[in-house]
This record gives C-alpha cells, structure tokens and sequence, in this order.
C-alpha cells in the first residue's frame, strides 16, 4: 500500500498516511485531486479505480471515505476488508466510532492504524491483538499519569448549545445500513459541523446527548 | 470497553480543535491558527521550563495544525525531547510527531536515531515498538544507514517478543523498499524463512510480506520459502472457519495471510512434483469454496473468500500450466462477470484480461464475448467499462475481430472522452493486426476519424498512411474511399490530412471517373483548404504539387493558386516559403524532373508500427492505460517510424509542428530524390538554402562538457546569439535535465529545433525522453525543454544536442555534447577503512582496476579535489587512507539493469605535480570510463 487517507463527505483529510516518501507539496496535490475524484463518484459506483499508475481503493463509512493507494499486484478485496477492520478496530476502541472520535482523537487514530499496519503491510489481522496492544499502552500510560485528570471531556462551550438534535451517525452503523438494503440510508447534514456542540461522552464510555 | 477514558485528556487540544471547528470561514480558521502558532511559539521560546504535560500538548496542536494543511516550521526540538523523555505518553506523542512531520535536518535525525537506539535496546517491547514504528515510518537515508544491521538480529533472536517481531519484519521490509543497498543478506535470511513455520499466525503474516519483497530481488537464497508456504497455505485452506480463532474473519480462515502467501509463491515457477500436488489441491479447494453456498451474508464474507480466490487465480495465471486449473479459473470469472456486485464485476474483467493472453484458457475467454459486449453498453461505472475495453481487446483475434472491432466502434459513439483516446488507439491496433482484408482495414480507421477525429493521434494516421503506401492491392480503393469521405460537408481535419495525402499519391488511381477527375479532386481538396490548420494547409500544399505531377492537365489552375496573395504572402513564413518553392518548381523544372522529384513515394521499411512496439511492451495485452508515456514516446518514435526509407539525416526527428509530416514537405525534394543524379544537383541550386545535416560539434564544447562532470548546473554553450543553460537532477538510475535556451538577440528564432541525438551505440544504454519546444522564440527570451534520462546499463559516450533555427534568414545549425555521463548515476555510499580496504582486496582481479597518471592541470589545492570527488558523485571518506593527503570514495553507479560498486582512490603528488587515479568496480567498461571523466578534473 502507498498510502491511506480519510477524508470526510466536505473534502475534510481527517487522517493521512504515508507509505511511500513523497513531499509535502506532492502529498497535498494528490490529496486535491483523489479527493475531488473520489467524491466526483456516484454511490453504487464500483469501490476501485485506476488512478496514474495506481490503483485506489476505497469505501465510504457515513460521512467519512477510506481510501487506499495500492499498487499494481496488489490484492483490490483485500484492501477493501482492510478498511473495514481498521473500521471495526476503531469502532471497538472508541465504543461506536464517528468521526468525531477522529477528529478530537487523531493521535489514537493514528496508533490503532501503527499497529495494525506497518510500512504499508497488514501487521497484524487479529481484532484482539492488535486492541490489546493499545490497551497495554493506555495502561502504562494510566500508571505514569495516575496524578492526572482521567477521562475525556469535550469542552464546556460545546455543552451549551445543546438545542440541535442530531446525533453524528456511527461509522459500522452506517456499514451495516448501507449493506442490507443496498442503498444509502442517511444522508449527513452540512450542519454535522455543529453536531458537536450537544454532544458529549461520559466516563464510561456510554454516549449520550446533553 | 470504555478506551477513550483512559490516559490523559489533553482539555487544551479539545478545546483548540472544538475551536477551529466552530470557525465560520477559511479566514477566521487562520486568524486562529497565528495566534495559537504565536501561543505556542513563545512558550517554547521562553524563559520557564515547560513540563512534559504541556510540552506534549503543545506538540500535538502543532500535529493537529499540520494535518489541517498548514506548514509548521518548528517544534522538532521539543518533540525530539518528548521522545526521549521516560514518560510512555510524551514519548508517543514525540514518536508521532517526528513519523509525520519528517525533517531532513541531519542534526535532529542525529538525536533521534539516539533515541530510537536506547529504545530499541530497552528490552521494553512496548518502547521497542514504537521505535520500530517510527523508523518504518520515517525510513530516511540516515535512519536505514544507522539500524538496518540492527533489526534483523531483533527479527531473529530468539527471545524476541511476538510482537516485536512483527514490527521488526516489516521495518525491515521498508528499510530493504527504500535502501535496499544497506539491507546486507546474511544468515538471518534463512532463519526468517522460517518464521513461516512461526506458531503466531501474526509473525507469519509479517514475515510473508517480508520475505516476498526480498524474494522478488534474491529468488536464489529464499528458494526454500516455497514449499513452507504451501504447507502452511494448505493448512489454513483445510481449517475449519473457526480453528484459527481470531485470525478467522467473517468465517474465512485468515484471509489476508492466504493471499499473501499465494502472493509469494508468485515470485517463482511451478514448484517440484511433490510441493506442486500439494498446491494444486489447495487451489483445487480454493475453487471449490467458491461454488459453496455461502456461510455469512455480509459483505466481508464474501470479499475476503473472494480476495483468497482471485489471487488463487492470479497464481494460476503465473504458473499458466495447468490446463484444467485455467479453464476452472476462467468459468469462474465468467460466473463473476454476471454478479450483482459491481466490484466482482470489475475483478473480473480485470482478470480475464490476464488469462486470455494463455494458449490454455484463450478459447475459453472468448466464450464470455457476448457478456463483455453487453457490460459495455450497459455498465454504469466507466472504470467497468474500460475493463470490458480492455478485455475485448485481450481477447481479440483473427476469428472475432471483426465483431470486436465493430462493436468498439459503436461504442466510441457514446464513450466517455476520458477514454476515447485510448479506445482508438486499440482499434487502430486491432484493426491493423487482423486485417485480412486491407479495404476493411481502410473503411475503420475513416470511421475511427470520422467518430472521433480529435481523439485519433497521429500515429494512427501515420500509420494508415504508410500501410496504404505499402500495399498496392488497396490503393485505389484508398483513393476511391477517402474521396467519397471528403465529400462530407463537414470533415474532420485528420481525415483532410490523410485524404490530402493518398489523393496526392494516388489520385491518379480514380481519375478515370468523370465524377473524380484530377479537377474535381483538387476543387474539393481545396475546398477544405481555408479551414484547416498551417500544418495541414502545408500538407496540401505538397499535395498540390504532387498534382502538378500526376494531373499536368491542371497544372495552371495550381499555379494560380500557389500564386495568389494569400499564398504567396501569406503570415506563416513556412506557407510562404512552400507555396514559393513549389511555384517556382513548377515553372522552371521539365517534366522529367518533376516526375522524378514527385514521384510516388517509396515503401516504408516494414517494421512494426510504433502504438503496437509500445503495446507489447507493457506486461498485459490488455493493459494500455498509459496514454502519458505514449505520448511522451510520440515524438522520438513517430518521426522514426513514419520517415522514409532514403531519409536524409537532418529530417530524422524534428519535432516542430510545422516540420513536415512522413517527409512531405519542408525538405520533400532533398529526401524523394534519388540523391547523386544529375536533377539532384539542379534541386540544391533551387533550394541551396535546405536544412543541412547535423553539424559538427561547436568549437570549445569539449571543455564545457568537462566542466558538467563535476556539477550539474551552469552555462553549457554561448555564442553571439544563443545561450544554452542546464539544471539537472539526478537520483539512482534516473535523472532529469532542463535545457534552458536564451535567445541572446532582439529577432526572432524561427523553425527553432532542438534534438537529442543518442548514436547507436548509445541507444540501448540510454532512454531519453524531451518534448519539442516551441518553434519561436522571440528575442530576448528564453525556453525550456525537458530532458527525462534513464540510465539502463553502464555507457561510455555523451548524447549530442543539435540545434537548428533560422536567423534573420539564414539556417544556424550547432551541436554541443550533452553532459550526461555514467558518474551521474552514482549514489555516494559510507564506509568504515576497514569495509573499505576489504572491498578493495576484493575487487583485485586486474580487469576491474584502471589507473592513470597524469600532471596536474590546476593548482593542487585540498579543497578544490574534495568539492570534485563530491560533486562527481561518490562519497568522500575521510581517515580511511593511512596517507591523510590521498582521497579515496566510494559509491554505486546505478543502472536500471544493475548496480555496480566503485572504489576509487587519488594520490597527489605535489613535488612532481602529478595524480595517480585508481579505479576500481566490478566492471572494467565502468572503470574505465569513470577514471577518463574523473582524470580530466584535476
């Protein structure tokens, strides 16, 4: 794989990797132009493309597309069932992801995909290892914090403004949706950049509106 | 599992980023930025310490601003301290930042290749994985020359965690990708082959990618792979879905590993007897999955068993031995290319292409043709279309040709113009190779013009041309049908070209009809005249003169024509100047040297057309999708392939637009002449002003190209009127040249051709590829070309640059030697005295050591010497020599076939002012050519 990128339906990059060395002025132009072309195509379009000498794969989770660059021998199926397991990893470590979760939690993003792959490669296919590594780094870093605040809490302005009603739809949700009848079934309002502004986590892990 | 709670909540970040969010437009978002960037600027620069807590905050708004699409300048520093703090959390923080904002800055990947190092030597393998993360991440020069001796005895060691194992492996695997020259092979190899009897299913996958990448380069020393991955693919292919536990994913047994070993047995032949009927039961039972009923309805299921399938079949295809398999592969696919899913749909086709290029399974493909016909007319996805392009193309023979060819045809009506360009370009090909019948041939490319003239290049009608030149048998027919297309109210341009051609050499054919006399054709021709480009305008005009010839009958109304202000003073110096010559030839030459000047042109030498030499080159017949380096190619292949066969040398590739089409025009007389002939000497009088053939090189050019060998950039040639600078770049076996051209003088270059000109012996070492540039260039200003080098085997001489241009109407023609020489490819490489001295011994036999003597020709100064052996390309090694005042480098000269190891070594000697150069490389022709370029230095 060359490199992975999450963007959301606005053409947001939530997440960018890199496999391959390249400069920051090419990764931008590639970015610019996959994610136009990507967003260019229509739902039950085929989740592949040939792009320059590439070939992208991609899936979209709710509001946010997963795109890969693989290379020419490269498996295109295969690439599509490695998004979803990082899909699935995320999911299970947020506790239903959305992208929220990624964007105020890049650098967890960042160690779940470390660890599930490496230099491009799969590195490790087990939901269960690959969770319990990053369990294991959250512990040491419990233990180095203990004098810390624990928990995540979204800021108190975003509290306030609790009237809009939305709740950001979950990524496998949408997977699932999206998957037994066929079609689209949610479509996410522009406004999801507000969604933020109700919507909180309590220490537990449960979610709920406030 | 409540994840998200633990660790630290960094509230400063929340709030930052909830910030940006909440930020109304692009230029609030960047109001906001500046002042947290001014923020964080000045507690990093102030006097109080920062604790890890808010160092590692800071740190991680900079991460967040940067993955925003903002530059960040700073803040290294303090993530290098984050990742060497003690702290798991600052040190993952600090190992983030530096994988995603890498900095070349030597002095920081100092520091953190320190740090990495007691990482890595922690023991701890939660710290040794992130250090083996950031490396695979970063995987910079530096990094790969300081760890790549390192990880493979982590990889192997026996007390090595599981997981750290996995790292290790594919760190390595990036390092070997990206510095494959430090990655040394050893005993390790064969102990990681073994990791494919590993019990930790992780560590297999890992190493699988691994070994398969180091396969592809060292097939020999990883041989033994091939029967441990076919037992343990056996054994994952006869587990029950749930044996495999959690590497058991939407039942099918570990789906990502099958496909990477089936990936790795594609790096060798058939295996033996015994390992083979192993593997073919495997890909037996691979395929018998396929028909069973599924065990789950979601999706994963069925894309990770089909992933496993498809690679099965990729294999099958690479093995391309096993009739049976090959069939079953192909029914297969074609149950595929019927599914609901457009993705299988895809796959399919894609694959079919692959397997219709075996003798075994090609009849069984072309079964499908009626499904591939029908997906592309009624596929919604163009990308699915362009595959079925792709496989009927693939699939394409004497017996279906016609069908395919039609049905393309039909298609390239309503195809999308992304790929109309490349469509054409198939049925050109298609229509070419299985022409049985050349009116059937002829009928297809005027369609081809007709339907999408834009989209048809010229080598296509290049091509046509020179086939209907060739073949006498379709001559008339030729004439007859392009003369019925012109009549068309509205023709393409293209189609004006190819009828301005064959009407001009063959028109004679049909002018027995009253309703195609010589008048009529050229009426019509002419016709058509007003509305077309100069080039073509051009055309006609040889065309017209061409009918003087054939048609003396209309000779007057001709000459009428080429009279008229329109040509005669026409703005186009090129229009003019043909509508001048050939009125002039017209009148003065008698009849007998009119036929022998425009007689019909000879054959074309019959070689393979150009769009199919680049067709075949690619791995698929069904694989054309880069249009771009057919493009590329155009210009350096067509002008060959499309000459004449009594070409004169100064019209071999003159990439102007206005340079003559198949040698018809600027210079037709010169080259359909037949040269030492009494006329010949009567056309030079009349046309003394011709381009001549190339010139000798310019005087001084061998002391300027000297000058290139060390340095890549400067002032190349100079004259009263032109200026040519260069800028290169280079990296392993490929480079890049920019030639500037400067127009030193207040007038107009005109007719300005630049051409880089490789002699035979050359050619097959060398690929270069330009781009013409503009004809013009005014006075006082400057164009660029582009030169992209490949360097395929080591080589000896330089290519020479040609120019032609005119000048205030006289012809300048200068050639200057391309400073592109074998040392440009050089990628320095350190070494310790002893490495060095070692390599030394080894490269002793007398073949491959080269030495010269020679006196100084510039003072002797340390320095200078050292500047040259860098900028010649090798690496500097100080303190290897025990004489401190001798020099000695190494490097690797890359090419595209091999890489070849230098050593050289420079002894001054200051009393006698003399040098003695040792080379030494595995090569003599190297060795000898580097000291030839290197001895002319000092």
């Amino acid at each position: 794989m060359q490199f992975m990128l999450l963007f959301s339906r606005q053409g947001k990059l939530r997440l960018q990797k890199w496999y391959v060395p390249l400069s920051d002025k090419e990764k931008k132009k590639i970015t610019r132009e996959l994610v136009q072309t990507v967003l260019a195509r229509k739902p039950k379009m085929c989740s592949f493309l040939e792009w320059r000498d590439l070939k992208i794969v991609y899936k979209r989770y709710a509001s946010l597309y997963f795109c890969c660059a693989i290379e020419d021998q490269d498996n295109e199926l295969i690439t599509l069932e490695i998004i979803h397991r990082y899909v699935e990893l995320l999911d299970k470590y947020f506790g239903s992801v959305c992208e929220l979760d990624i964007i105020f939690n890049f650098e967890k993003a960042y160690f779940i995909l470390d660890e599930f792959l490496l230099g491009g490669e799969v590195q490790e296919t087990s939901k269960k290892n690959v969770l319990k590594a990053i369990e294991q780094a959250d512990l040491l870093q419990e233990s180095q914090m203990s004098s810390s605040k624990s928990g995540i809490e979204y800021p108190s302005s975003c509290r306030t403004r609790a009237a809009l009603k939305v709740i950001p739809p979950t990524l496998l949700h949408w997977a699932m949706m999206s998957e037994a009848d066929g079609d689209m079934a949610i479509e996410v309002e522009p406004s999801h950049q507000y969604s933020i502004t109700f919507y909180c986590r309590i220490t537990d892990g449960n979610r709920r509106a406030v | 599992m409540p994840a998200v709670s633990k660790g630290d909540g960094m509230r400063g970040l929340a709030v930052f980023i909830s910030d940006i969010r909440n930020c109304k437009s692009k230029e609030a978002e960047i109001k906001r930025i500046n002042k947290e960037l001014a923020n964080i600027r000045s507690k990093f620069k102030g006097d109080k310490a920062l604790d890890g807590y808010s160092k590692k905050k800071y740190v991680c708004k900079l991460l967040f601003i940067f993955l925003l699409g903002h530059d960040i300048d700073f803040g290294h520093m303090e993530a290098v301290n984050l990742l060497s703090s003690n702290r798991y959390t600052e040190k993952q923080i600090g190992y983030l930042f530096i994988s995603v904002l890498v900095n070349s800055n030597s002095e920081l990947i100092r520091l953190i290749n320190n740090a990495i190092k007691n990482d890595l030597a922690s023991r701890n393998p939660t710290f040794m994985g992130l250090a083996l993360h950031c490396i695979a991440n970063v995987c910079s020069r530096e990094m790969a020359e300081a760890f790549a001796g390192e990880i493979p005895k982590i990889l192997v060691a026996g007390d090595t965690m599981d997981s750290v194992k996995q790292s290790a492996a594919l760190c390595l695997l990036r390092l070997y990708r990206t510095s494959p020259d430090l990655v040394p092979m050893g005993d390790w190899t064969s102990r990681v082959v073994h990791l494919l009897n590993d019990q930790h299913l992780g560590v297999v996958t890992a190493a699988t990618s691994l070994i398969t990448t180091l396969a592809q380069k060292n097939p020999e020393e990883f041989k033994t792979s091939v029967s441990l991955a076919v037992s343990r693919l056996s054994r994952i292919v006869t587990s029950a879905s749930t044996d495999l536990q959690d590497y058991t994913y939407y039942f099918v047994p570990a789906p990502w590993l099958s496909v990477k070993l089936l990936r790795l047995l594609q790096c060798y032949p058939p295996p033996d007897p015994a390992v083979r009927g192993r593997l073919t039961e495997c890909l037996e039972t691979i395929l018998n999955k396929a028909q069973e009923p599924p065990k789950s309805k979601k999706v994963q299921h069925s894309n990770a068993k089909n992933a496993v399938l498809f690679e099965a079949i990729s294999l099958i295809i690479h093995h391309d031995s096993e009739p049976n398999l090959l069939v079953r592969a192909c029914n297969q696919l074609g149950q595929f290319l019927q599914h609901r899913e457009t993705n299988l749909r895809y796959l399919a086709l894609e694959s079919m292409c692959t397997l219709a290029s075996s003798e075994f399974s090609h009849e069984a493909v072309k079964t499908h043709i009626e499904t591939v016909i029908n997906a592309l007319k009624t596929e919604r996805d163009v990308s699915v279309r362009q595959r079925a392009v792709d496989l009927l193309y693939a699939m394409c023979d004497r017996s279906n040709a016609q069908q395919i060819v039609a049905e393309m045809l039909n298609y390239l009506e309503t195809a999308d113009y992304s790929i109309r360009e490349e469509i054409v370009l198939k049925v050109a090909i298609l229509a070419e190779k299985y022409a049985v019948d050349y009116t059937w041939y002829v009928d297809t490319i005027l369609n081809l013009i007709r339907i999408a003239g834009d989209y048809v290049s010229e080598e296509v009608w290049y091509r046509v041309i020179q086939i209907v030149i060739n073949r006498d048998d379709v001559q008339g027919y030729a004439a007859k049908t392009v003369f019925e297309a012109l009549q068309a109210p509205a023709c393409h341009e293209n189609l004006v070209k190819v009828g301005g051609y064959i009407l001009g050499e063959f028109g004679n054919l049909i002018a027995g009809d009253p309703r195609s006399s010589p008048l009529i054709q050229f009426n019509l021709l002419h016709s058509k005249f007003h509305l077309c480009s100069v080039p073509t305008r051009a055309l006609l005009l040889s065309t017209y003169i061409k009918f003087v010839n054939l048609f003396p009958e209309i000779k007057t109304t001709i000459q009428d024509v080429l009279r008229s202000d329109s040509q005669l003073k026409n703005a186009d110096v090129e229009l003019q100047q043909r509508a001048v010559e050939y009125l002039r030839l017209s009148t003065i030459a008698s009849t007998d040297i009119l036929a022998t000047v425009l007689e019909e042109m000879p054959p074309f030498p019959e070689r393979e057309s150009s769009i199919l030499a680049k067709l075949k080159k690619k791995k698929g017949p069904g694989t054309v999708t880069d249009l771009e380096e057919i493009k590329k190619e155009r210009s350096s292949d067509m002008n060959g392939s499309a000459e004449p066969a009594s070409v004169n040398a100064s019209a071999v590739s003159t990439p102007s637009p206005s340079a003559d089409l198949l040698g018809l025009g600027a210079a037709p007389l010169t080259n359909s002449a037949p040269p030492p002939s009494s006329s010949g000497s009567l056309l030079v009088d009349v046309f003394s002003d011709s381009a001549s053939a190339v010139a000798p090189l310019a005087p001084g050019s061998d002391d300027n190209f000297a000058r290139f060998v060390c340095k890549n950039n400067g002032v190349l040639f100079e004259n009263q009127l032109l200026q040519i600078g260069l800028k290169s770049e280079f990296r392993q076996n490929l480079g890049r040249m920019f030639i500037f051209y400067g127009n030193k003088t207040s007038t107009q270059f005109l007719n300005f051709t630049p051409t880089v000109i490789c002699s035979d012996d050359l050619q097959p070492s060398l690929n270069l590829q330009t781009k013409p540039v503009d004809p013009t260039v005014d006075g006082g200003a400057q164009v660029q070309q582009v030169v992209n080098i490949e360097c395929v085997s080591d080589f000896m001489e330089a290519p020479i640059l040609n120019i032609q241009f005119r000048y205030g109407g006289t012809f300048q023609n200068l050639s200057v030697k391309l400073p592109i020489t074998l040392n440009k490819f050089f990628q320095p490489t350190e070494m310790s005295s002893q490495d060095f001295f070692q390599r030394w011994k080894q490269l002793s036999n007398p073949k491959q050591e080269v030495q010269n003597i020679f006196k100084a020709k510039h003072p002797m100064d340390a320095e200078i010497t050292k500047a040259k052996i860098i900028g010649f390309g090798s690496a500097l090694l100080e303190e290897v020599d025990p004489n401190p005042a001798n020099f000695v480098g190494a490097g690797i000269i890359h090419t595209k076939t091999t890489q070849i190891g230098c050593l050289l070594r420079l002894e001054p000697n200051l009393q006698a002012q003399m040098y003695r150069l040792t080379l030494r490389t595995s090569k003599e022709a190297v060795s000898q050519r580097l000291c030839e370029l290197l001895s002319e230095q000092f």
